[in-house]
């Protein structure tokens, strides 16, 4: 019987355990409603620095907006007592994916424009609100200690190089994709130059993060991410991608329709585009819309 | 079905102290790989498990899956057979080591693998040097479905082992067989039930590995992106490929435990002979 009593309290201990990390995932049960309202009015009168019922905001955006995002939740939190943000942080594609399977988010947060548009498909954004709040160009990054001596663009090509990019899933990848072509269709480089950088490809990652981390290790000789990611990661080298051959990518936000907490989603979105969001962004590498 | 209700309807026998609590953990094993199949079925279904994509995942998956087990087989009978039986210092820890990967998230594992055998890694550094880099190769694959899996089947072979009455061992030791004999002759055949379901344990876990392996190998398709990784860059892009790659894996795991069970049934006749 002691044992039986055991197994059950190991394997109450194990439901617990695997379900912690999901619940921050996808915090929609523990998202508290205001008890506030539910609470009968006392004869005392309430203080006005009462802390207001808990809330938690859930805010699903691109991997590539981890550190940006984060400070500007702590911003957010600081102005909204009782309020607590929480991010999923991921490639854009498996969140908008995640939001379509019934992922109770309150915003999006996209690095391309076809992972919001297919919100606005399946009615979970509403037409016409998803705004703009930033653009991104991109990079080649390298480990601190360029083993394999890169110097220029054409040395992607060289035979035999670790080259880490993004699954053209990812948006970075489509990016990083669009920028070999641009490369291609310029005589320096030659026609062939795509096939040949894409021969050196070790890995397609599933987020620019990995990108990042692969480089970083010193397991890829290169790797294509976001100006922002290079900013972020200070000991990598990098490699400037001339203007005329990169790719701007717009980021877009926008509340979603089913959001649990709807007013703190659309305030959690005028933060973003405000000064304050805006300085934040540009203080991690973005270039602002609104400057 | 029948039994079942019987078994409810009477009183002093509280069935259903069993029964619900089990339906609970059913629907909740059952009804998520239902729905899968009921999604999967439809006019693109075969259009999207046979693309050349999951194709070439399938075929990876079941070369990797397969060196795994063999690798399984070759170093964890010896290692199981000396945790069941020989006596020495540090046993506890060893014991450790081989129980730590099969609770350990694969995550974990991938990023030891990388720190260790990584291009820029502790030992990996040096394996470089003599020209071995492992990172992004079917190798690191087939490394990384090792780490994960291979401790369930030393634990099982290790059971297998020790369940074997030791007067048998003792009987042909005094007939005069080495270790070695008593090894190959009497403990393997014996433990053989054991074996395999070691063997199941490790091909599946083998077949399903994905965050060890993106961590360690990453993904290039045809040759480090086995089903899982297909399954998750399909879930992002093409959910009807995830589902019919799903089902498909699903199908291959049910054929695998199927064969197990038939060979083990098979293993038991020939072992216990009535």
């Amino acid at each position: 019987m002691k044992k039986f009593t055991l197994l059950v309290f190991l394997f109450a201990a194990i439901l617990l355990a695997s379900c912690g990390p999901a619940a921050t995932a996808t915090p929609a049960p523990t998202a508290v409603p205001p008890t506030a309202t539910m609470v009968p009015p006392t004869d005392t009168p309430v203080p006005s620095t009462a802390t207001p019922a808990p809330r938690t905001l859930t805010v699903f955006a691109a991997a590539s907006l981890t550190g940006s995002f984060t400070e500007i939740g702590k911003d957010f939190e600081a102005a909204n007592p009782g309020v607590t943000a929480n991010f999923n942080f991921a490639g854009a594609q498996v969140l908008s994916t995640q939001i379509i399977q019934g992922a109770a988010a309150d915003v999006f947060a996209s690095a391309n424009h076809t992972y919001m548009d297919n919100l606005v498909t399946a009615n979970l954004v509403a037409q016409g609100t998803p705004k703009d709040f930033v653009t991104n160009v991109l990079e080649v990054i390298l480990p601190p200690n360029n083993p394999a001596n890169l110097q220029t663009l054409q040395d992607l090509a060289k035979p035999g190089l670790k080259l880490i990019l993004e699954d053209k899933s990812v948006p970075a990848g489509t990016y990083s994709l669009q920028i070999l072509d641009n490369l291609s269709k310029d005589a320096t480089y030659g026609a062939d130059f795509k096939t040949k950088v894409l021969a050196n490809v070790a890995s397609y990652e599933t987020d620019v993060k990995g990108v990042v981390a692969k480089v970083q290790l010193g397991e890829g000789d290169a790797g294509i991410v976001y100006v922002t990611d290079a900013i972020a990661a200070p000991t990598l080298k990098t490699i400037v991608i001339p203007t005329n051959f990169n790719v701007v990518a717009k980021y877009p936000i926008a509340a979603l329709t089913k959001a649990p907490q709807p007013d703190l989603a659309s305030a959690f979105v005028a933060y973003v585009l405000s000064a304050d969001g805006q300085a934040i962004m540009k203080k991690w590498g973005f270039t602002t819309v609104t400057p | 079905m029948r039994r079942l209700f019987r078994r409810l309807s009477i009183n002093n026998n509280p069935g259903w102290v069993f029964i619900f609590p089990s339906l609970g953990l059913i629907l909740l094993l059952g009804l998520p790989l239902l729905a899968l199949v009921w999604r999967a079925i439809g006019k693109d279904f075969f259009s999207n498990a046979l693309s050349p994509t999951s194709l070439t995942a399938l075929k990876l998956s079941l070369v990797t899956s397969t060196s795994t087990v063999l690798v399984a087989i070759a170093t964890g009978t010896p290692l199981a057979y000396i945790l069941a039986r020989w006596k020495f210092r540090g046993k506890n820890a060893l014991e450790l080591l081989v129980d730590l990967p099969v609770v350990l998230p694969p995550s974990v594992a991938g990023l030891a693998l990388l720190i260790a055998f990584g291009r820029t890694g502790v030992f990996g550094a040096w394996l470089n040097s003599i020209g071995i880099t492992l990172p992004f190769t079917t190798v690191a694959v087939v490394m990384a479905q090792t780490f994960v899996s291979a401790p369930l089947f030393v634990g099982a072979a290790r059971e297998g082992f020790a369940a074997i009455d030791e007067q048998i061992e003792e009987a042909a030791l005094v007939e005069g067989a080495n270790e070695w004999q008593v090894f190959r002759f009497i403990m393997a055949p014996l433990a053989g039930r054991a074996f395999l379901a070691g063997l199941i344990l490790t091909w599946t876990r083998a077949l399903g590995e994905f965050g060890a392996t993106i961590l360690f190998a990453g993904n290039l398709i045809g040759k480090t992106q086995t089903m899982p990784l297909a399954i998750y860059l399909g879930f992002e892009t093409n959910l009807g490929v995830a589902i019919a790659l799903s089902v498909m894996l699903m199908v291959v795991s049910i054929v695998l435990l199927g064969l197990m069970r038939r060979l083990e049934r098979r293993s038991n006749v020939d072992t216990h002979p009535e």
